[in-house]
C-alpha cells in the first residue's frame, strides 16, 4: 500500500479538518487552543516526515525522497514559527479567529504536496491549495483597506500566474506526451526532442513558479502585499511558501527538464541577477520596514537562485543551505517587526526602531545579529549562506553573477546596517510594548541558529548534500 | 655596561614621554638627566675597556628580521670607532640634558622635550653601535625623526614647523640614496652585516652594476645619503633652518652628534671606500667645497645661531675631505674635538640668547661682556678651539686634517687643502666677528633688555665649563691615540686603511710650513676681524655697500633656497595641488560619491516602477514572460 507514504500530509490534513470542527462547535473564542492544536499537528507531521521512507505513490504522482523530506521539514519549521509569531499579534489586533492557524495549516499541506510533487498535476494541486489559503490570510484583516487590497492584488496576480502555469503545463503535456516528471524526463532524453512548444511550456511553468518566489520580473505584488497584509502574515509569506516554491522549482528544473539545462540556465541567470539588483536598490528608498523586508526577500531569492543558475551539485546544495538560513534570519527579523507595537498600535516605519538599543537591548542585539547576517558579515550564518552559493558560481565560471552578487551585497549592507544605526545611534522614539513570550522564543531559536551556525554547520550541509544527491542521481 | 650605555636613554625617554604627566616636570627632567648620566658612565667605561684596553665586543640582543634567508640581528658592535662615538655622545648628551634643565625652565611641556632628547640619544647610540646596515639605517631614521620632532618642538610657531618639515624632507632625499646603497650592498655581498661584508670584499672587487664597479656605486650612494644627514653642499639647506629648534637641540643634534653621522658612516664603511677611489675623490671635493662655501656665508649672517650653524656645515666639510683623502682617523678626530667646541659654542650662544631675552640677532647685541663674564669666557674658549689656535682642541684636529689633505698628493687633496686654508681664515674671521659684535662695543639692544641681562643658572654654567675644559684639553690628550704614534693600537682595525694608503705616515712628513699654515691663517683671520669690527667699525658697512652684489649673494646663502624653491618645491606643490584637486577630490573621492549617487538614482527608478496598479504589475509579468520565451527560443535554436 503506497498511501502510507503520504502519512504526513494525511495527518496534517485530517488534523486540520478535526480542528476545524473543534473550532466551530464551542461557543467560546477558540483561537489559542486551535493554534496550539495546529502546532501539534505540524509537529506530528514533522515527526512522520522524518520517519518517511523513500518511494513513489499514486502511480507516480507523488514522490518521497531525501529532497522532499528536507523541503518539508523546512516548510513545517517555517509554518510552525510563523504561527507562533501570529498568536499574540492577532489577539492584540482583534484578529484572534481560529480560522487563521487553520488556513496556515492548509497552506502548509499544499506546500508539502508541492514539495513531493512528481507530476504537473500534483504540482498544480499543491500550489493552488497553498495559494488559495494564502489569498485569504493576506486579506485576513478584512476591515483594513490595505489588507483587503493586498489580498485582492495577490489574488488577481496569483490567478494570472496560475493561468500561466497551467497553460505551460498543457503545452508540456501536448509536446512531451505526459505530465509525469519521469516520463517527461524520458521524453527529453534526446536533445532533438526539445521542440519549441515544449520550451515555451517550460518557460510558462517557470514564470508561474517565479511568481510564487517573487523573483524579478514577477515580483511586483510582493512589496504591496507585504506592506498591506498583517505583519505575521507577511512573516509567513516570507518563510514557508518561498521555501516550498523554490524547492519545487529546483525539482522541476533539475528533474524532468534537466536535459534543457543549457536553455533554462540563461533565464535563471537573468532572473537571479535582476532580483539581486532590484532587491538591493529598491530597498534603499524604503521607509516602511515591511516593504524593506519585501525587497530584502526579493534580493535573497536572487542570491538563492544563483545556486540554481549554476545547476551543479554544489550550487544546488548551496541553494538549499541558503534557503534554510534565510528562513531563520527572516523569521527572526519578523519577530522583531511584529513586536514593534507602541501603546497598543502596531508601528512599521524604520524610524520607529530608533533607540531600541537602549529601550530593549536584548531585542536590539538579536536584530543587529540578523541584520549583520543578512548583510553577509562573518561569522553570522548569512555569510556562509552567501559563501555556499558564490563559491559554486565562481567555480562553475559564472563570474558575472558572482560579481553582481558581491556588489549588490555591498549595496544591501547599506540598508541592513542603517537599521543597526537607527537602533543604536538615533534618539529613542519611546519603548515598545512588552514582548510576548512566543516572540522571544522565535527570536532566541532563530538568533541562536544564526549566531551558532558557524560552530555546527555539518548537519545542515550533510542534509542538503543528501537531498541534492537524491534528485540528481 | 655595553647594553646600559645604549638603553638607559631609552628608559629615560620612556619614563619622561609616557609617564611625564604623572611624574611632573621636575621629576621627569631629573630622571632623564640621571639616565643619561648612567649612560655616560657606561659609555666612558666602555671607551676605557674597548678603546684603551683593546677589547672590542659584539653583544647580540635579538634577531631583528628573519625572512627567507635574510637575517638581521640586533646586535651592539663595540669597536674603537663606535665606542668613541658612544662615549662622546653620552657625555655631551648628558651635559646638554643638564643644560636644558636650566634653559627650558620656562617651557610648558618639558617632559616632552626631555623625552625627545633622550629618544634622540638612544637612536644616535643605535646608529653608532649598529652591527649591520639595517640597524644603522634604523638609527639613522630614528635620529631623523627625533630631529624633526625637536626642530618642530615649538609647534605653535609656523617657522618651526616649516623648518622641521624641510629638515625631514631634505633628509629623505639623502635617505633615498642611502636605501639604494643599502639595497646594492645586499645585492653585491648577500649580507648587510659589517663583519661578513668586510671579510668578503676581496671577492667582490670586480663586481659591476650598470657597467660601473659596484663598490664605487655603493660608495657614492652611501656618501649621498651621508650628505643629507651631514648637510653637505647641495643638501645643506635644512641645517640653518633647523636652528628654529631650542638651542640645546641645535647643540646636541645639529652640531655635536647627528650631523656627524654621515662622517661616521663613511668611516664605518672605510673598507669599501678604500676600494672606491672615485667615490673618495667625490667625497673630498664635496667636503672641501662645503667647507669653503659654508664659511663664506657664515661671514655675513646676523643670527648668532645661524653663524654657528654655517660653521658646523663648514667643519663637517673638513671631516669629509679628511675621510676623502683616506685619513678617516683624522675625520673622526676632528669630529670628536668639534663635538666639544661646537656644543660649547651653541650652548654659549644659548646662554647669550637666554641673557638677552631671546634675542638672536647680533646686530642688536653688544657691550654685554662684563655682565655675563662666564659665558663670555667660554665663548672665547670655543672660538679659539674652532679657529685652530694652538693647544686648543681644534688646533690638533684641524692641523691634522689639513696636513692629510696636503700629504695626499692628489689634485683633489690639493683642492681640499686650499679650500680648507681659506675656510680656516674665514672661520677665524667670522668667529671673532661674532664675539666682537655680541659682547663688545656699544650696547645696541633696548634699555629694557639690557637691564635684564643676567648670567645663567648653575645648571647651564656647569655644562659650559665642562665643555670648555673639553674644548681646551680634548685635543692635547687624545691626539696621540687618534692620529699620533699609538693610532694603530688605538683603532685596532676598526677603521681600515687600504694597503696603498700610507697617509697616516705621510702626514708626519709634510714640509715644515704646512703645519704652521693653519695657525698663521687663523690668527690672521682673528686680526682682520679685530681690525674691522673693533678698530674701524664703519669699514664692514662700506665694504658691504661697495660690493653689494657679493654681499647679497652671500647673505642670501648663494640663493640655494630660492633655487630649490623654484626647481623643486614649487613644481612639487603645483603637482600636489593638481593631484589633490583632480586626482583625489575628483577621481578618487568621485568614484565612491558617484557610485553612491548612482545607487540613489537607481533606487528612485526602482521605486518608481512600483506604481501600485495591478494592471501594470500584470503587464510587467507578461513582458517578462515574453522576454524569457525569446531568450529560451534563441537558446533552443542555437
Amino acid at each position: 500500500m503506497t498511501w502510507t507514504l503520504i502519512l504526513p500530509e494525511l495527518v496534517l490534513a485530517l488534523g486540520g479538518l478535526g480542528l476545524l470542527v473543534a473550532g466551530v462547535v464551542p461557543k467560546r473564542v477558540m483561537h489559542f487552543p486551535i493554534a496550539m492544536g495546529t502546532l501539534a499537528a505540524l509537529l506530528a507531521a514533522a515527526a512522520l516526515t522524518i520517519a518517511q521512507p523513500d518511494g513513489v505513490a499514486f502511480s507516480g504522482l507523488y514522490v518521497a525522497d531525501a529532497f522532499s523530506r528536507f523541503g518539508k521539514l523546512l516548510v513545517l519549521a517555517g509554518a510552525a514559527l510563523g504561527i507562533i509569531l501570529a498568536i499574540d499579534f492577532n489577539e492584540r489586533s482583534g484578529l484572534a479567529r481560529f480560522e487563521f492557524p487553520l488556513l496556515l495549516l492548509f497552506a502548509t499541506v499544499g506546500m508539502m504536496v508541492m514539495v513531493s510533487a512528481n507530476d504537473l498535476m500534483t504540482l498544480y494541486v499543491g500550489l493552488e491549495l497553498m495559494s488559495l489559503a494564502l489569498y485569504v490570510v493576506a486579506a485576513f484583516d478584512r476591515d483594513n483597506e490595505r489588507s483587503a487590497e493586498a489580498g485582492l492584488k495577490y489574488f488577481v496576480l496569483g490567478a494570472l500566474a496560475s493561468g500561466l502555469l497551467l497553460y505551460g503545463a498543457s503545452l508540456v503535456y501536448g509536446f512531451a506526451g505526459s505530465t509525469n516528471f519521469d516520463q517527461i524526463a524520458r521524453a527529453l532524453s534526446t536533445p532533438e526532442s526539445a521542440s519549441t512548444g515544449l520550451v515555451v511550456g517550460v518557460v510558462f511553468v517557470v514564470a508561474g513558479l517565479c511568481f510564487k518566489i517573487s523573483a524579478v520580473p514577477f515580483h511586483m505584488w510582493t512589496p504591496d502585499v507585504y506592506e498591506g497584509a498583517p505583519t505575521p502574515v507577511t512573516a509567513f509569506f516570507a518563510g514557508a511558501p518561498k521555501i516550498a516554491a523554490v524547492v519545487l522549482l529546483v525539482r522541476v528544473l533539475a528533474g524532468p527538464f534537466g536535459e534543457l539545462a543549457a536553455q533554462w540556465q540563461q533565464v535563471i541567470v537573468l532572473v537571479s541577477a535582476l532580483s539581486m539588483i532590484l532587491g538591493a536598490f529598491a530597498a534603499i528608498g524604503q521607509t516602511n520596514v515591511k516593504r524593506l523586508m519585501a525587497y530584502s526577500s526579493i534580493a535573497n531569492i536572487g542570491y538563492a537562485l544563483m545556486g540554481l543558475a549554476v545547476a551543479t551539485d554544489a550550487g544546488l546544495r548551496g541553494l538549499l543551505i541558503y534557503m534554510a538560513i534565510y528562513l531563520a534570519m527572516t523569521l527572526g527579523s519578523f519577530a522583531v517587526l511584529i513586536s514593534m507595537r507602541r501603546d497598543g498600535r502596531a508601528v512599521e516605519r524604520i524610524e520607529d526602531l530608533a533607540g531600541l538599543g537602549r529601550t530593549d537591548p536584548m531585542m536590539a542585539l538579536w536584530m543587529a545579529i540578523f541584520m549583520f547576517s543578512m548583510a553577509g558579515v562573518p561569522p553570522m550564518a548569512g555569510f556562509f549562506s552567501k559563501l555556499y552559493v558564490f563559491l559554486p558560481a565562481v567555480e562553475a565560471g559564472f563570474w558575472e553573477l558572482a560579481i553582481i552578487g558581491v556588489l549588490t551585497s555591498v549595496v544591501g549592507a547599506y540598508y541592513y546596517l542603517r537599521i543597526v544605526k537607527v537602533m543604536y545611534f538615533d534618539a529613542s522614539a519611546g519603548a515598545f510594548d512588552a514582548r510576548p513570550m512566543g516572540l522571544s522564543l522565535v527570536l532566541n531559536v532563530t538568533g541562536m541558529f544564526t549566531l551558532l551556525f558557524i560552530l555546527f554547520p555539518a548537519p545542515l550541509i550533510a542534509a542538503a548534500q543528501s537531498a541534492i544527491a537524491s534528485i540528481l542521481e | 655596561m655595553f647594553v646600559g650605555a645604549v638603553f638607559f636613554p631609552l628608559l629615560g625617554a620612556t619614563l619622561a614621554g609616557f609617564f611625564g604627566r604623572w611624574l611632573g616636570d621636575r621629576a621627569s627632567q631629573w630622571v632623564t638627566v640621571l639616565c643619561m648620566a648612567l649612560a655616560a658612565v657606561c659609555g666612558t667605561s666602555a671607551f676605557i675597556q674597548v678603546a684603551l684596553g683593546h677589547a672590542p665586543a659584539v653583544i647580540e640582543i635579538v634577531t631583528f628580521i628573519d625572512v627567507a634567508g635574510f637575517e638581521v640581528n640586533w646586535a651592539l658592535r663595540y669597536d674603537t670607532l663606535s665606542v668613541v662615538m658612544v662615549a662622546m655622545v653620552t657625555f655631551i648628551s648628558t651635559l646638554i640634558h643638564l643644560y636644558s634643565v636650566g634653559y627650558m625652565s620656562h617651557d610648558q611641556t618639558t617632559p616632552r622635550f626631555f623625552a625627545y632628547l633622550s629618544l634622540f640619544t638612544f637612536m644616535m647610540l643605535m646608529l653608532v653601535t649598529a652591527d649591520n646596515l639595517v640597524q644603522l639605517f634604523f638609527g639613522w631614521e630614528g635620529v631623523g625623526l627625533a630631529s624633526y620632532l625637536l626642530i618642530g618642538y615649538w609647534y605653535e610657531k609656523e617657522s618651526a614647523n616649516r623648518a622641521a618639515m624641510k629638515a625631514f624632507i631634505v633628509n629623505r632625499v639623502g635617505d633615498v640614496f642611502f636605501m639604494l646603497g643599502l639595497a646594492l650592498t645586499y645585492w653585491t655581498f648577500g649580507t648587510i652585516e659589517f663583519a661578513t661584508m668586510f671579510a668578503s670584499i676581496d671577492q667582490h672587487l670586480g663586481d659591476t652594476i650598470l657597467g660601473m664597479r659596484s663598490l664605487e656605486v655603493i660608495g657614492v650612494l652611501l656618501f649621498l645619503g651621508a650628505c643629507g644627514k651631514s648637510a653637505q653642499l647641495g643638501l645643506h639647506t635644512w641645517l640653518p633652518d633647523a636652528m628654529e629648534g631650542p638651542t640645546p637641540v641645535s647643540a646636541l643634534i645639529h652640531a655635536a652628534t647627528m650631523v656627524t653621522a654621515g662622517v661616521f658612516l663613511v668611516a664605518r664603511m672605510s673598507p669599501i671606500f678604500e676600494q672606491a677611489p672615485v667615490a673618495l675623490t667625490i667625497v673630498t671635493i664635496v667636503g672641501a667645497s662645503t667647507a669653503l662655501f659654508a664659511a663664506t656665508i657664515g661671514c655675513v649672517q646676523n643670527d648668532i645661531k645661524r653663524i654657528i650653524a654655517y660653521s658646523t656645515c663648514s667643519q663637517l666639510g673638513y671631516m669629509f675631505f679628511a675621510a676623502g683623502v683616506g685619513a678617516y682617523q683624522g675625520a673622526i678626530f676632528h669630529l670628536f674635538t668639534h663635538a666639544f667646541f661646537k656644543a660649547l659654542l651653541f650652548l654659549g650662544a644659548g646662554s647669550v640668547i637666554h641673557a638677552m631675552s631671546d634675542e638672536q640677532d647680533i646686530r642688536k647685541m653688544g657691550g654685554i661682556w662684563k655682565k655675563i663674564p662666564a659665558t663670555y669666557a667660554v665663548m672665547w674658549v670655543g672660538s679659539l678651539a674652532l679657529a685652530g689656535v694652538p693647544f686648543f682642541a681644534g688646533y690638533y684636529s684641524k692641523d691634522f686634517v689639513l696636513e692629510a689633505a696636503y700629504a695626499s698628493h692628489s689634485v683633489a687633496g690639493m683642492y681640499a687643502f686650499i679650500c680648507g686654508c681659506i675656510a680656516a681664515f674665514l672661520t677665524a674671521f667670522y668667529s671673532w666677528r661674532l664675539i666682537i659684535l655680541t659682547f663688545h662695543g656699544a650696547p645696541r639692544a633696548d634699555h629694557h633688555t639690557m637691564e635684564h641681562v643676567h648670567e645663567s643658572p648653575w645648571t647651564m654654567l656647569v655644562p659650559l665649563v665642562l665643555l670648555a675644559i673639553g674644548a681646551m684639553a680634548a685635543g692635547a690628550i687624545f691626539v696621540e691615540f687618534f692620529v699620533g704614534h699609538e693610532w694603530e693600537a688605538f683603532w685596532n682595525g676598526a677603521i681600515v686603511n687600504g694597503a696603498a694608503n700610507h697617509i697616516m705616515h705621510d702626514v708626519h712628513e709634510v714640509p715644515g710650513w704646512v703645519p704652521l699654515a693653519p695657525t698663521v691663517i687663523g690668527i690672521a683671520g682673528i686680526a682682520l676681524a679685530y681690525a674691522l669690527y673693533m678698530l674701524a667699525p664703519q669699514i664692514p658697512g662700506q665694504l658691504a655697500a661697495r660690493f653689494h652684489g657679493v654681499y647679497l649673494f652671500l647673505l642670501n646663502k648663494w640663493y640655494f633656497d630660492e633655487l630649490y624653491d623654484r626647481i623643486f618645491v614649487r613644481p612639487a606643490r603645483r603637482l600636489a595641488y593638481t593631484l589633490w584637486k583632480v586626482g583625489d577630490a575628483r577621481i578618487i573621492d568621485g568614484m565612491p560619491n558617484g557610485a553612491a549617487s548612482l545607487v540613489l538614482e537607481g533606487t528612485r527608478g526602482a521605486v518608481r516602477i512600483q506604481s501600485g496598479r495591478v494592471a501594470s504589475y500584470a503587464f510587467s509579468m507578461i513582458i517578462g514572460l515574453v522576454a524569457f520565451i525569446t531568450i529560451f527560443l534563441l537558446g533552443a535554436t542555437r
